[in-house]
């Protein structure tokens, strides 16, 4: 079973850092286990836009196994609760994090941009959090340690109202 | 000593009837009718020993100038100033321009009593139109101004107005020891505002019992949505439902013995009916999409609901069974919070072009759906009682305000706080009518 995980996990690498082009990040991130902190710094240098710097840190996430991941969102489309790659690589560093501490639980707590009315966006939030779940389920983890809430548009991260703030605002938070 | 401390705080926190002076809504006309009915309002005469602590006539007017529907004489044209019957010079009141004449007397009967007394005219037949007593205490005196307020609007224009209402809204400030939630409650006008839930966490979906007094909210705790009712004028409240999962969009079934409600305790967000009685709960809606935002319509025999079972929201029908679904709205990007107006005629509900959410109003008979407003971010739609005005949330640079716009979208208000943003409002039903005397 733990095996699997490994496969899982050395494949999800392998994509990482094919994904991550640049020499210079490949260099600090499998080697580097012994602090977040430095894992952030080494994303912050790679100043690459937002979708692959989630990859890279969770790429560093994985890299660090058995070790709870630092990234503890994922991002969603507008009215969409649909996981893409990067997200899916995070989701399966947690679900790792998760298979390695059996005691540990795990609250996933789906969030909407302001658009749209505030009960239907209730509904999305947990929409995206119960998205999340299933992975996570799939990936062998027990339903029971795993809780999805939503706060709907109630508790935005940004708080302007364009683009990006809805962007950054349509998530689902890991919450242990 | 401390324990009391720590009582006393969770009182005053949760349910406390306390008003404040910061809270109070302004309300400004953005856009009024090309030529509203003129009417000339006489200041009341005072008799008694106490002055009266508001100023009837000057409330009367206040209502009628904000409806949008009237212009107001200026005192300078005044050539007179009765107060009584036989002190009416209809003459001078067409010279003024005034199609209709408002007279008035506040007579204090006794320590706290006053007995309010107002004639409304006909200016050019020369007709009394109504003539009414209201024999009140004095902190009754704003709701009788707010009665004769919408007597004036019926006579004159046949349609009731809905001055004599309350509307509840919720309001978000941020602080130095950060954000406040308050579910509040007002007068019509914003005056007597009065907070009756305060919270660090969100507040939403405000839903008046028919007889209003009671209001059913969405408050979140222990980062959990749930579903209580309280009562609006005193401290008691309940728990009505705190599932697993989210717990929404509360909606009283005319009669106000049932509550409509979103609950995703069985996988995922369903439309439930609660008996408030029994406390038996029927599920109406079974599928694998969002269903949510119920309302009932006025006869109490469908209920609307906003679902994304063809891919993006929009409004559907049922039986309150469950049974017949139909689809109601199909122009549009998306539809979302539906409710109905008192004659169960029209419905109005959030719709959505090209990423911008606006409030509109459909026609249920040929499904004709009108736009009512231009900005981009506006939810949270509710008839007032006389179905004329619909009050919604919206932005203005960016901070929470509610704004009106009346059905036929040519008269428009903004409700503003002076600091913080206000959002998720209500509008009341009816408030009791007081005693009269004709």
């Amino acid at each position: 079973m733990k095996n699997l995980y490994y496969i899982v996990l050395a494949l999800v690498f392998a994509v990482g850092v094919a994904a991550c082009g640049g020499g210079a990040s490949v260099k600090d991130a499998p080697v580097d286990e012994q602090s977040t902190s430095s894992a952030e710094t080494g994303t912050a240098d790679s100043g690459s836009a937002t979708g692959e710097s989630i990859s890279e840190e969770s790429t560093q996430m994985v890299a660090m196994a058995g070790e709870r991941p630092t990234v503890m969102r994922v991002h969603f489309e507008f009215d969409s609760s649909a996981i893409d790659s990067e997200s899916q690589a995070l989701i399966e560093a947690h679900a790792a994090y998760l298979a390695d501490n059996p005691d540990v639980l795990l609250g996933l707590e789906g969030h909407a941009d302001e658009r749209g009315t505030r009960e239907y966006n209730l509904a999305l939030g947990e929409r995206r959090g119960q998205a999340v779940r299933r992975i996570l389920r799939l990936l062998g983890i027990d339903g029971q340690r795993l809780t999805a809430t939503s706060y709907g548009e109630e508790n935005p991260i940004a708080t302007e109202h364009n683009e990006s703030a809805w962007r950054l605002n349509r998530r689902v938070e890991f919450m242990y | 000593m401390f324990k009391h401390l720590i009582y006393y705080l969770l009182i005053t926190s949760v349910g406390a009837w306390s008003t404040s002076v910061h809270a109070v809504l302004t309300i400004e006309i953005t856009q009024g009718t090309d030529v509203g009915i003129p009417v000339a309002i006489v200041p009341f005469s005072v008799e008694g020993q106490v002055k009266p602590v508001h100023d009837v006539a000057a409330i009367v007017a206040a209502d009628l100038a904000r409806s949008g529907r009237f212009s107001l004489i200026p005192k300078q044209d005044f050539l007179s100033t009765p107060h009584r019957n036989s002190e009416v010079i209809f003459k001078d009141w067409r010279i003024a321009k005034a199609e209709a004449l408002v007279i008035g007397t506040v007579r204090q009967r006794s320590a706290n009593q006053f007995e309010v007394t107002f004639r409304l005219y006909d200016v050019f037949r020369e007709h009394q139109l109504a003539g009414i007593r209201y024999s009140v205490s004095s902190d009754k005196l704003r709701a009788v101004a707010h009665q004769i307020g919408d007597v004036i609007h019926e006579k004159l224009t046949g349609e009731r107005g809905a001055f004599n209402t309350r509307i509840a809204y919720v309001t978000k400030e941020d602080g130095p020891t950060g954000i406040t939630y308050k579910l509040q409650v007002a007068d019509s006008d914003g005056y007597n505002a009065a907070t009756i839930l305060k919270s660090r966490e969100s507040i939403l979906s405000p839903a008046w019992s028919p007889d209003g007094t009671k209001i059913a909210y969405v408050a979140f705790e222990q980062r959990q949505s749930k579903v209580f009712i309280q009562g609006v004028t005193d401290e008691s409240r309940e728990l009505i439902a705190g599932f697993p999962g989210i717990n929404g969009a509360p909606a009283w079934s005319p009669e106000g013995r049932r509550l409509a409600l979103t609950l995703s305790k069985d996988g995922n967000p369903e439309i439930y009916v609660l008996d408030l009685d029994t406390k038996r709960l029927q599920r109406l809606t079974k599928n694998r999409v969002i269903d949510t935002e119920p309302a009932w319509s006025p006869d109490g025999r469908d209920i609307i609901f906003t679902s994304d079972r063809a891919g993006k929201p929009q409004i559907y029908r049922m039986k309150v069974g469950g049974r017949r679904i139909e689809r109601v709205t199909f122009e549009g990007d998306s539809n979302a919070r539906a409710s109905y107006s008192a004659d169960g005629e029209m419905i109005t509900l959030v719709t959505s072009f090209q990423g911008k959410y606006h409030i509109g109003v459909l026609r249920l008979k040929d499904k004709v759906l009108q736009v009512l407003s231009d900005t981009s971010l506006d939810e949270s739609p509710s008839f007032a009682p006389n179905g004329r005005m619909i009050l919604y949330a919206t932005a203005v640079r960016g901070r929470g305000v509610l704004a009106s716009v009346s059905s036929d979208g040519r008269v428009r208000q903004l409700y503003k706080l002076e600091e913080g943003d206000v959002r998720e409002p209500a509008w009341s039903p009816y408030n009791r009518e007081l005693a009269l005397k004709e």
